[in-house]
């Protein structure tokens, strides 16, 4: 007879909380789907999916771009002008010049790890030169496309409207990238440096990896993450934009952070953020859309949806410690 | 010469004047005064944010407040509205702009300390939120400032903006109380170490809350002046505010890090912006280029300032991550 079976023992009831607060951003998704279920019956089938989530995927990839850079405790406050510019130049160029539109995308991933050189070298605050990089894409996107227009190619619209069987493409593709980009992160001997870079990196530099690269390749991610987004975006759209990802540096801090990544010490979640991305747009649009609530408060729903999840999350780690 | 040269705040007025002088030289110094007054007027608006966030940023690393272009936008709706085009209604306007900024600072501490969350995220939930009020509360709104307000936000005094001088005043003011009284050496302390502040007995906490209430009610006042300026409020009023006010502070000389300070390099930064501006409008460049000169420029300031701090003289006290360096370097022999 023993009493572990009445009373769970302490270190149960720390993992529970720990298991608790993985399973907090699942949590927070299956709420607002039984909002959307409970309010409206009709959306939770295969035409309301591709519907409600067409528009997560590329916030899932910009979410995901801006993941690497928190990973190494970074901060982009440029992916969404990113985002912007790759959807100028994909509707501009890719359709009828590929060459051009890959080399200028191509040149885009470079600059990106060029960012991520310059702030280690010079220990710069990555808020600052992020934020600067914003006026350069911006402008760049500008100058690529004044005005909305453009069009998307051919086989980009056709994978982006792809009718799967049985389960909705947008599922299939979160799926897909957050179990791509977990393996990668997560599994993956230099991911665990990537991760080691942002948690301590004096062990990771005493241990003879250079913190310089790991920067470099966690940035360029970041570039290449942004380019699938805006890919992803055109593909829905058919047409570009220079402020159309302009939201984006935002959501993917909120969607990184509500899928339990930490600011500081490499600790991230790739299925969380994916999670995350897809809370915040089915949230902010369809959610509030079924509760006839002003577009007006669009914004203002994922501020408080942020608020309450992380308030849950510090009730759970306050009983923790 | 030699002590001029080391003071941090000289290039961010040696860049200004750069800036210009190429402008004079384009121009073939037509208009000089005219775009010295100009540039004087916007910078007032720039060093206003740029001292909230001063304050913020010198609480140490991590301390940032991004919901001052928020803030702004709703402090200038809030103004227009009390006002509502009546001269009598001003004070009572700036007073209620101020108002709905100390509420931002103080929810803004607030979630910081209830979440412990990093404020880059307080701050940024709570930018969410105030950008839908004003939506919602400013909805359509089209209301002049009263003609008093208005004229005084642009008065100028032999080419000299009034504004200007009460803002230089504000800030002398702002620098006599971060080195000379107990809250501004509080706040130094707790950005140099916040656990060595605590542990002389500083009140990290009331202090944290204060600094983020004084940030929070100069972007009110912040708001309410640039509606008066601009002739009424705008939700993307303080928009361009979020980088300006980071980047005067970091141009300025103030340490990323906090614990160090730096009021004059305030003006001499937001002065070097406006100037930047003015001079890509003379040139005639299109929005594109300007954009991308705009944050290139803005980039290669802050390299050159991080190469200063980084290869530069030995006297500056060493980064977080030459410290962290040095000991291991350290470790390593032992």
């Amino acid at each position: 007879m023993s009493f572990a079976s009445v009373v769970p023992s302490p270190g149960s009831l720390a993992q529970g909380r720990r298991l608790l607060r993985t399973a907090l951003p699942a949590i927070s998704l299956v709420l607002i789907l039984a909002g959307i279920a409970w309010m409206n019956p009709r959306a939770i089938s295969y035409l309301g999916f591709n519907l409600m989530l067409n528009l997560a995927i590329p916030i899932a990839l910009a979410t995901i771009a801006q993941m690497f850079v928190i990973t190494i405790n970074d901060l982009d406050l440029s992916i969404g002008f990113f985002v912007s510019f790759v959807g100028c130049v994909t509707a501009v160029w890719l359709a009828d010049q590929p060459e051009l539109g890959i080399a200028m995308l191509l040149g885009g991933i470079l600059i990106y790890a060029a960012v991520g050189a310059l702030v280690y070298v010079f220990d710069l605050p990555s808020i600052v030169v992020t934020l600067g990089m914003s006026f350069v894409w911006q402008g760049l996107a500008i100058m690529v496309l004044p005005k909305p227009g453009g069009h998307a190619s051919e086989w980009l619209h056709r994978l982006m409207t792809f009718h799967t069987p049985f389960v909705p493409f947008p599922v299939i593709a979160a799926l897909v990238i957050a179990g791509v980009v977990h393996v990668g992160l997560m599994r993956s001997s230099y991911g665990a440096i990537l991760r080691g870079a942002g948690g301590n990196a004096a062990a990771i530099s005493r241990a003879g990896w250079s913190l310089l690269k790991a920067k470099i390749v966690a940035f360029a991610l970041a570039g290449f993450f942004g380019v699938l987004s805006g890919l992803s975006l055109i593909g829905l759209t058919t047409a570009g934009d220079p402020n159309i990802g302009a939201g984006y540096t935002l959501l993917s801090i909120a969607g990184v952070i509500l899928g339990g990544g930490e600011f500081v010490g490499g600790r991230v979640s790739p299925v969380g953020a994916v999670v995350g991305a897809l809370t915040l747009a089915l949230a902010s649009s369809s959610l509030l859309s079924f509760m006839r609530i002003p577009p007006d408060w669009q914004v203002g729903a994922n501020g408080a949806i942020l608020i309450i999840v992380l308030a849950a999350r510090a009730l759970i780690s306050r009983r923790e410690a | 010469m030699e002590r001029l040269l080391g003071k941090p705040w000289i290039w961010s007025f040696a860049g200004a004047a750069v800036v210009f002088g190429v402008t004079i030289a384009f121009t073939g110094g037509r208009g000089a005064g005219g775009m010295l007054s100009a540039t004087l007027s916007l910078a007032v608006f720039t060093v206003i944010v740029g001292v909230a966030q001063m304050f913020v940023i010198t609480l140490g690393p991590g301390n940032v407040d991004l919901s001052l272009p928020a803030n702004i936008g709703l402090a200038s709706a809030i103004a227009m509205k009390v006002m509502a085009g009546d001269d009598a209604m001003v004070p009572v306007g700036i007073a209620a702009a101020i108002a709905g900024g100390v509420a931002i600072g103080l929810a803004n501490y607030l979630l910081i300390r209830a979440l412990r969350i990093p404020p880059i995220i307080a701050t940024l939930s709570a930018s969410f939120i105030i950008q839908s009020i004003d939506i919602s509360y400013g909805r359509g709104l089209q209301i002049k400032p009263p003609p008093g307000f208005a004229d005084l936000t642009s008065l100028q005094v032999g080419g000299v903006s009034v504004l200007a001088v009460v803002t230089l005043i504000f800030t002398i003011g702002a620098g006599v109380v971060l080195s000379r009284t107990i809250y501004g050496r509080s706040v130094l302390a707790i950005g140099q170490n916040p656990r060595a502040a605590w542990l002389a007995g500083v009140p990290v906490e009331r202090i944290r809350c204060l600094t983020y209430i004084l940030a929070g009610a100069l972007g009110g006042l912040n708001g309410a002046l640039l509606a008066g300026y601009f002739r009424g409020a705008s939700i993307d009023i303080g928009n361009e505010y979020l980088l300006a006010s980071i980047a005067v502070v970091v141009i300025g000389g103030t340490s990323v890090s906090g614990g160090r300070a730096n009021v004059p390099g305030l003006w001499g930064a937001a002065l070097f912006l406006v100037f930047l501006q003015v001079m890509l409008n003379t040139f005639g460049t299109d929005a594109g280029p300007r954009l991308v000169l705009t944050g290139l420029v803005i980039i290669a300031v802050i390299v050159a300032a991080g190469a200063r701090r980084k290869f530069g003289g030995a006297r500056r006290p060493a980064t977080d991550r030459q410290a962290l360096e040095a000991a291991d370097a350290h470790s390593g022999t032992s």
